[in-house]
């Protein structure tokens, strides 16, 4: 099967990108070094091809009060240009996805979703859809950029007329021009670090992404996927897949935050009521490592030689400079200071539960 | 990419200096670029008896986990500890590091191993 190529693929190849397979994409791990390009977006600033998103929109009277129904958040205080993040559930508690709520308007809603479910999202969507909602996949009409790192505003900025700084954490603008070229910009991002997002026509992707490269010189370089991993996990921010899927729910995975129980009916929200109120029996856990070795997704947990849980995503933090990870353990054994082992290789080899370890974020407080 | 001519190499990508009847085992220029940023080495224990292809030592890039088989049989006599604190050290200077030192129980198994231009051979085919 041949992969699926962004409108920036040829950057990729240009900028020396070393390409790999992401979930049926042709997207690049590497240009100069993982860790390297970590640095450089705590550091200055970063650019990141993250076309391979779903965009995916509702529109019609109703589009608010269905998009209510599809996700835990509470959408409808959005105002217009807001965006809020939130998982998608099954009637189980179960997450479908996690997702961007962008609020156009009360009639023009535009879901970010993750690109491996996209299909499934779409599907899942139209299959709840309220009569006279419109439910369209996007994907395909946008290319998205992220500019990530302290540098980004400034870097942007020397190319816009648009007082980027008016543009809070978590809004967006529809109609910005970086260098000439029609964006719609948004304050968020996947690092921990202030940032923007950048929505664009795909045939003008290529020309922008030279542009910011051109503007930024020595403080901006492009960022594989390698350090997309790194830099959200240091900054404990979750993923599809490892923090969460179908068979692990919003309060267990720790985003209870983002489920608003209170008012409208949404799909899981029995659900999800019900696990409130009896205390999941599962939680996402920190922990550092106490013995030498890299903690990686789906390593076992133990107790006193029982099973407790798994991690989820373990790695060497490249800021932090440690090996750390998050882990879905038993409710019980979710004590700070408490030891536990990870079973690295047949061995168990010691860690410690933690709070508060990870990376402080950087980004613009609302 | 660099492949010494003084050393012997195998399909792991590995590279062997002999020293009368001890090895120095470590990983290739090719090995360390197709890992990326290496961030964990575990190491032989000391004393541990070998026999060729049984996995020694692991390298953990940022993405990756990978082991490193011994070329040939033997005793483990010693372990490179600096790499514990410095395992970028193997990114930096894949050749000047080595994992480990293997004392030889059966010097013949050393013709089994490549030489720089089978080597090299071997990486083309690779690409």
């Amino acid at each position: 099967m041949s992969l699926k190529q962004t409108p920036l693929y040829k950057m990729h190849q240009k900028y020396g990108g070393k390409i790999i397979d992401f979930g049926g994409w042709a997207l690049p791990v590497q240009f100069t070094g993982i860790i390297k390009e970590h640095h450089m977006v705590r550091q200055k600033a970063g650019l990141f091809d993250v076309s391979h998103m779903g965009e995916i929109s509702i529109t019609g009277p109703e589009a608010l009060e269905f998009t209510r129904y599809l996700v835990t958040n509470d959408v409808k205080q959005l105002q217009d240009n807001q965006i809020i993040y939130t998982p998608m559930c099954y009637p189980d508690g179960g997450i479908v996805d996690d997702l961007l709520v962008y609020k156009i308007s009360s009639e023009n809603i535009l879901l970010v979703v993750n690109a491996a479910n996209l299909d499934k999202d779409f599907a899942w969507i139209k299959e709840h859809a309220f009569s006279g909602v419109e439910v369209e996949n996007l994907s395909d009409s946008y290319a998205q950029l992220a500019v990530q790192g302290p540098e980004a505003e400034r870097i942007l900025q020397k190319r816009s007329d648009t007082d980027l700084g008016s543009i809070k954490f978590f809004w967006f603008k529809p109609n910005v021009k970086i260098a000439g070229v029609q964006c719609l910009v948004s304050r968020t991002g996947y690092t921990g670090e202030d940032g923007f997002e950048i929505y664009v026509s795909p045939d003008k992707a290529a020309y922008l992404w030279e542009k910011i490269l051109e503007t930024g010189g020595e403080d901006i370089t492009p960022i594989g996927l390698g350090a997309r991993d790194t830099l959200r996990f240091e900054a404990k921010l979750p993923l599809y897949g490892q923090e969460m899927d179908k068979n692990i729910t919003p309060l267990e995975a720790g985003l209870g935050y983002f489920v608003k129980l209170q008012d409208d009916d949404f799909i899981g929200k029995e659900a999800l009521a019900k696990q409130k109120q009896a205390n999941p029996e599962r939680v996402l856990v920190e922990f550092e490592m106490v013995d030498k070795g890299i903690p990686r997704s789906h390593y076992q947990v133990e107790k006193d030689g029982i099973n407790i849980g798994w991690v989820t995503t373990g790695a060497h933090a490249p800021t932090l400079k440690k090996a750390i990870g998050l882990a879905l353990i038993k409710q019980q054994y979710n004590q700070p200071g408490e030891e536990i082992d990870i079973i690295i290789r047949n061995k168990a080899v010691k860690a410690r539960i933690a709070r508060g370890i990870f990376y402080s974020k950087n980004t613009k407080s609302k | 990419m660099e492949v010494p001519k003084d050393l012997l190499y195998t399909t792991e990508h590995e590279w062997i200096r002999v020293e009368g009847e001890q090895v120095y085992l470590g990983i290739t220029d090719y090995a360390q670029d197709q890992l990326g940023d290496i961030v964990f080495v575990e190491l032989p224990e000391l004393e541990t008896e070998v026999i060729t292809g049984d996995a020694i030592a692991v390298v953990e890039s940022v993405k990756a986990v990978s082991s490193v088989y011994s070329p040939v049989s033997g005793t483990v006599v010693e372990s490179n500890i600096e790499l514990e604190d410095l395992p970028e050290l193997l990114n930096e200077e894949p050749y000047s590091n080595h994992i480990a030192v293997i004392n030889i129980s059966d010097p013949d198994e050393l013709e089994d191993l490549m030489s720089p231009a089978d080597y090299e051979a071997f990486c083309a085919e690779q690409e």
